[in-house]
């Protein structure tokens, strides 16, 4: 049974199309189809947390979601953080707090936290320790990586504050 | 792995999706927001030649207040209850479970017909419903049925739904004045499902309890309605003795399984202690100003 058919969706800001069968998962069409390989896939069972890119805004497991379910929808992906070849400030901050080793996890670290914190900047550090564990690391252990989400999410009150 | 191949159909009303569960089903399932059908897809644990997709009928996603209860539509995500100010004041137990469920990203799809559709023993929503008397409306070749949350689960990923039916939409009575709600739980890492866990709402007239709703999950083969421990406060108040032998009672009122995670011994011993937990914030929460 080949059912390819077209799918057309913006990622980073700017449009794509290609083409998926029904069961061909997001997150190895952005990989295998539009060569956009900075997603990574784990378990592919939605626990690691390796493949969360951003749907319409909200973090998702692009693992547990079809290409074809993406149609006409606004994707970000790790591929979006760093502008004009400045890395983006919450990736500069896994850098300084030595947030990463093998670097495996980081893209999907990186879509949860921009999330948890965007969504909400007011969160406790205990609500983002929390929050964080929906992206697994085997490395780290992950206080650098709390550490710069909340030193990121500090920077982003702080900028609102000034207006 | 990746899933076996299927037939997507994406149709943008409810009476399509209606008619195309007739046309075929059972061979169809249903897609919510599919953070555990797709999994088990993934390991080709299911294979469903057909896949309706529901998430390009807005009709099943909204969240209404219709007097004394909250209707909400079976594709309301978990993330949107979650953020709802209406959830949280009418519904405040739904509110506090919904924060139990998963990690933000699973939330962001999630929905709260796909979880009780798919009636995981340990998922929160099964035991809010329950604990709640909430209505669970289904829709099929014949029209509406409405049916009890206490009639809805019906074992392991068992519901009362019909393979040509679908759950529509949820009403969930309002929380009533002076009362208090708490959902608490014990997970091996937070975002998993959890070992136990118990809802409580309890409502108060003077210091004096005049309702209490009682319900646990991950202990058993559904959630389990807490009658016996709801009587023993209802008959001997919320003394400090009373909330502890409810918990003696609650724990002896499951049945959970030894797994991998936990043994049934040490499930039940959670249930107590996950009972006195609710309890006692709910109490706590009834009597805070609101």
């Amino acid at each position: 049974m080949t059912d390819f058919r077209p799918v057309t969706l913006t990622v980073n800001g700017r449009p794509h199309t290609g083409s998926a069968e029904s069961r061909t998962l997001l997150a190895d069409f952005l990989r295998d189809g539009l060569g956009l390989t900075g997603t990574h896939v784990g378990c592919e069972h939605g626990v690691c947390g390796a493949c969360t890119v951003m749907v319409d805004g909200e973090a998702v497991r692009s693992c547990l979601m079809f290409a074809v379910q993406a149609d006409g929808a606004e994707i970000g992906t790790i591929e979006g953080l760093a502008k004009g070849g400045e890395m983006h400030p919450l990736q500069k901050l896994f850098s300084e707090h030595h947030a990463l080793q093998c670097g495996f996890c980081t893209p999907g670290m990186l879509m949860t936290a921009m999330d948890l914190v965007h969504s909400n900047p007011d969160r406790t550090p205990q609500e983002f320790r929390d929050g964080m564990s929906a992206a697994l690391c085997r490395c780290t252990g992950y206080e650098g990586i709390v550490n710069a989400v909340i030193e990121y999410a500090a920077m982003v009150k702080a900028e609102a504050a000034d207006g | 792995m990746k899933p076996a191949p299927f037939v997507h159909v994406a149709p943008g009303s409810l009476a399509e999706v209606v008619a195309l569960l007739a046309e075929h089903a059972p061979d169809a399932r249903p897609l919510a927001g599919g953070q555990s059908l797709v999994p088990v897809m993934n390991f080709r644990l299911s294979r469903p030649s057909v896949l309706i997709d529901l998430n390009r009928v807005p009709e099943l996603a909204y969240i209404r207040d219709d007097g004394t209860h909250l209707t909400v539509g079976a594709m309301t995500r978990q993330r949107t209850l979650e953020n709802s100010d209406l959830v949280r004041k009418a519904a405040p137990l739904l509110h506090a479970a919904t924060l139990n469920i998963g990690h933000l990203p699973i939330r962001s799809r999630g929905t709260i017909g796909g979880s009780l559709s798919n009636a995981d023993p340990a998922a929160e929503d099964p035991a809010v419903v329950l604990a709640l008397d909430c209505v669970m409306v289904l829709h099929g070749p014949s029209g509406e049925r409405r049916v009890a949350a206490a009639d809805f689960f019906e074992g392991v990923l068992a519901t009362a739904t019909g393979p040509d039916e679908l759950l529509v939409a949820i009403e969930v009575p309002k929380a009533p004045a002076n009362s208090g709600s708490a959902f608490v739980e014990i997970a091996r890492r937070h975002g998993d499902f959890a070992l136990a866990g118990v809802a409580a709402q309890v409502t108060l007239s003077g210091d004096g309890p005049v309702s209490v709703q009682l319900a646990a999950c991950g202990v058993g083969p559904g959630p389990v309605r807490l009658s016996g421990a709801e009587a023993e406060i209802l008959d001997h108040g919320l003394s400090e003795a009373a909330i502890r032998a409810a918990a003696r009672i609650a724990a002896a009122e499951v049945d959970p399984d030894t797994d991998l995670h936990a043994t049934a011994a040490y499930r039940r011993r959670l249930t107590a202690a996950m009972t006195r937990r609710a309890l006692l914030q709910a109490v706590e929460n009834a009597k805070a100003p609101s």
